[in-house]
């Protein structure tokens, strides 16, 4: 094993031995002159710019408030006809009280064939992208384990707004502990495999919900869903 | 996979049967076109295009030329966050430490996710020959592994298949490798995307290991992303115990922020994307949440000798996005097939001449399977001047010189199928060095021109086939300037 990592790199730096020696890595030079965020906007319009790019990719946006949460997560499963739904440990506990279907915990022992036979998973997330229609999970309280928002057929994630959202990539990569497992999720699983041309629904959840929580009360009639 | 690139003819042999196949001419017409105006239009929503096509440029380049050092860093990080190293100079070593990682697990098959680099290393048939079943999990690498054929394209390695196509090879296929696919199936992609699912769920319920490449390595934190679109790529990552991943050493990135700039450029150039449907990221292990052993295998398989080249190092830059296959009019001519070598298109002629030499014909062709129109440059979010280093290999072929072939230096004789070429050349020289022999040559040209041919003859009748041979004029231009000094007298 060692043998061939000393191979390697005496390969390496014999290729490199048109770099100056005393040229430390920091010394190439990387202009950084492209934009932090993609135009200027309010906090609203940030958010306003994810409903839009979520549901551009076909997820199905909601919007709503701490008061409304409950009554429209319940009525999401229900419509679904999920009797059985997943919740990560950490949710919290008023989001699901309404909901009829059978709460599942994710236990270490789960296997994926468990997961399997389970209708949906509602999670929390870690950051949304507004210029890219993009959710990113980070294994947080609210989120649970990697598998448990992708095996079963129906992910709602619910996205605080406007604290969770941010304009750009740049700006959630700054947000993000890389030492965390992150996915990064825009929109339901696709293919361009065949002739190139997009298709929805693979292997991951076919159906993406995105419910955007305000703070505050009042956003029932505001449900888009 | 029965399907292989050893003996494969030269490229002009090997294109010319495919342009005689007017299904697949069609077929990749239809799919290049689609997604040569999406690319355009997902490009010209981002007014610093090209500044961040600059930076990703920037900071391969800062990469490759201390390449040593993040890749040392890199090992140190994946190590502190619980993964294990491994280093393989050359396809042998790779497959040989995959292989043996599998067996030590006692598992028999694994899942894999698409990954050119295993695919270069031809990881499937070493794992076969070891009696491990590897299954592909990527759409269009199942399609490819159920007909026993050869991928064609860096991301959608099907695309010289139409739909009906894949309908058949599905439902002729499916049942010998696992759950058939369902009864009338029809060619609607939302069927066969349906009839993937259900083949391959099971798969990945009881898979114990996976195998996957990576799109990115941070050297800063250990991290590795894999981009991707059907979550096949989250089930091979997530759901198994062990976890390898072989992933070519120019993958390296220094810092988690460069990532900005790549998760940008990738997505809009390959799939015509703001953002793919799923990108995984993951640092060693995690507790509890996805595979217990993680195993990295660095490969160099000729990464080194074209780093050793600074003209042609620059093709290392590439990120495997394959826009410049889906502008390439030769590429969408001739297919992928043809330039036989799992990276086809431009990018292709350029890495795979050097990651394996010109040593064989078709590799010694491969730097002319392009018409230097400059549409791969124009659109490569790296920058790569595919053109320059096509140029740069020709040059070698012909001339031959110094390259490093597995780490050490070799002087490469000239091609000798250009000899004919090269005395043509010296002759011209000799000729244009003695005035008084050209002007005689010439003048005897014009009097003579009433008796010249239609057609050139023996090796020249081919070009004069289709072409019209120009007139020689009566009197050469130098005789008229002589005479009448522009038109003066």
């Amino acid at each position: 094993m060692s043998d061939g990592r000393d191979r390697v790199l005496a390969r390496v730096r014999r290729a490199l031995a048109d770099v100056p020696r005393g040229e430390r890595p920091r010394d190439v030079p990387v202009e950084r002159d492209y934009l932090r965020t993609h135009g200027a906007r309010t906090a609203g319009e940030t958010v306003d710019l994810l409903a839009g790019n979520l549901a551009d990719y076909r997820a199905v946006v909601h919007r709503t408030t701490e008061d409304g949460v409950g009554e429209l997560l319940a009525r999401l499963l229900s419509r679904r006809g999920a009797a059985s739904v997943l919740v990560p440990p950490g949710l919290p506990p008023h989001w699901t009280a309404a909901v009829d279907a059978t709460r599942v915990h994710d236990r270490a022992a789960s296997t994926p064939w468990e997961l399997d036979a389970v209708d949906s998973v509602v999670t929390g997330c870690a950051v949304a992208v507004a210029e890219t229609g993009t959710i990113v999970l980070d294994g947080g309280p609210d989120q649970g384990r990697r598998r448990i928002t992708l095996v079963p057929d129906h992910h709602v994630c619910v996205v605080r707004v406007p604290d969770q959202v941010v304009g750009s990539v740049p700006e959630a990569l700054e947000r993000l502990d890389p030492r965390r497992p992150l996915t990064w999720i825009s929109g339901p699983s696709a293919t361009s495999d065949i002739e190139l041309d997009r298709v929805e629904g693979v292997h991951g959840p076919r159906t993406l919900e995105v419910v955007l929580l305000a703070a505050g009360e009042g956003g029932r009639a505001a449900d888009g869903g | 996979m029965s399907g292989t690139y050893l003996g494969m003819p030269a490229f002009p042999k090997a294109a010319r049967d495919a342009v005689r196949n007017g299904t697949l001419r069609g077929n990749l017409r239809h799919a290049t076109h689609t997604i040569r105006d999406k690319r355009a239009r997902a490009v010209a929503e981002l007014e610093d295009w090209e500044e961040l096509r600059a930076a990703g440029k920037a900071i391969k380049d800062r990469t490759l030329r201390h390449l040593d050092h993040h890749l040392v860093r890199l090992e140190r990080a994946v190590t502190a966050a619980g993964g294990t190293v491994h280093w393989a100079a050359d396809a042998d070593e790779a497959n040989r430490i995959v292989t043996a990682l599998v067996k030590a697990t006692g598992e028999s098959e694994v899942v894999k996710v698409k990954s050119m680099a295993t695919q270069e290393i031809g990881l499937n048939e070493a794992l076969e020959a070891a009696g491990v079943r590897a299954y592909e999990t990527d759409l269009a690498e199942l399609i490819v592994q159920l007909g026993d054929d050869r991928p064609s394209h860096i991301l959608v390695p099907a695309i010289h298949r139409n739909r009906g196509e894949i309908r058949d090879v599905f439902a002729r296929r499916m049942g010998r490798w696992g759950r058939a696919a369902p009864e009338g199936l029809t060619d609607d992609p939302t069927d066969l995307a349906e009839a993937a699912r259900l083949h391959l769920r099971e798969k990945f319920l009881r898979a114990k290991v996976g195998v996957s490449g990576a799109n990115f390595m941070v050297a800063e934190t250990g991290t590795l992303v894999v981009v991707e679109s059907e979550g096949n790529g989250r089930m091979c990552l997530t759901l198994p115990e062990t976890l390898i991943s072989v992933v070519g050493i120019e993958k390296v990135v220094p810092t988690w922020r460069d990532l900005e700039v790549f998760l940008q450029l990738l997505p809009r150039s390959s799939t015509a994307e703001r953002m793919n449907p799923y990108t995984s990221m993951w640092t060693g292990t995690a507790d509890g949440d996805g595979p217990r052993d993680f195993h990295l295998v660095l490969l160099d398989n000729g990464r080194t000798d074209t780093l050793a080249d600074e003209v042609g190092r620059q093709a290392l830059r590439c990120i495997r996005c394959s826009a410049c296959l889906n502008v390439c009019p030769v590429y969408e001519r001739a297919g992928g097939h043809a330039y036989g070598s799992v990276y086809p298109g431009p990018i292709g002629a350029i890495l795979s001449p050097q990651l394996r030499g010109t040593g064989s014909e078709v590799d010694a062709s491969l730097p002319y399977a392009s018409s230097l129109c400059g549409a791969c440059y124009e659109v490569c979010p790296v920058a790569i001047d595919i053109p320059e280093v096509l140029v740069h290999l020709r040059e070698r072929v012909v001339q031959g010189g110094e390259v490093t072939r597995q780490g050490v230096r070799v002087t490469l004789r000239p091609a000798r199928g250009h000899a004919a070429e090269r005395a043509a050349m010296r002759a011209a020289r000799w000729t244009l060095d003695h005035p008084g022999a050209l002007r005689a040559g010439q003048r005897l040209a014009s009097r003579t021109r009433r008796l010249h041919p239609e057609r050139l003859p023996g090796p020249g009748r081919a070009w004069s086939d289709t072409r019209a041979l120009p007139k020689v004029p009566a009197e050469s231009f130098r005789d008229w300037w002589q005479r009448t000094r522009g038109g003066a007298r």
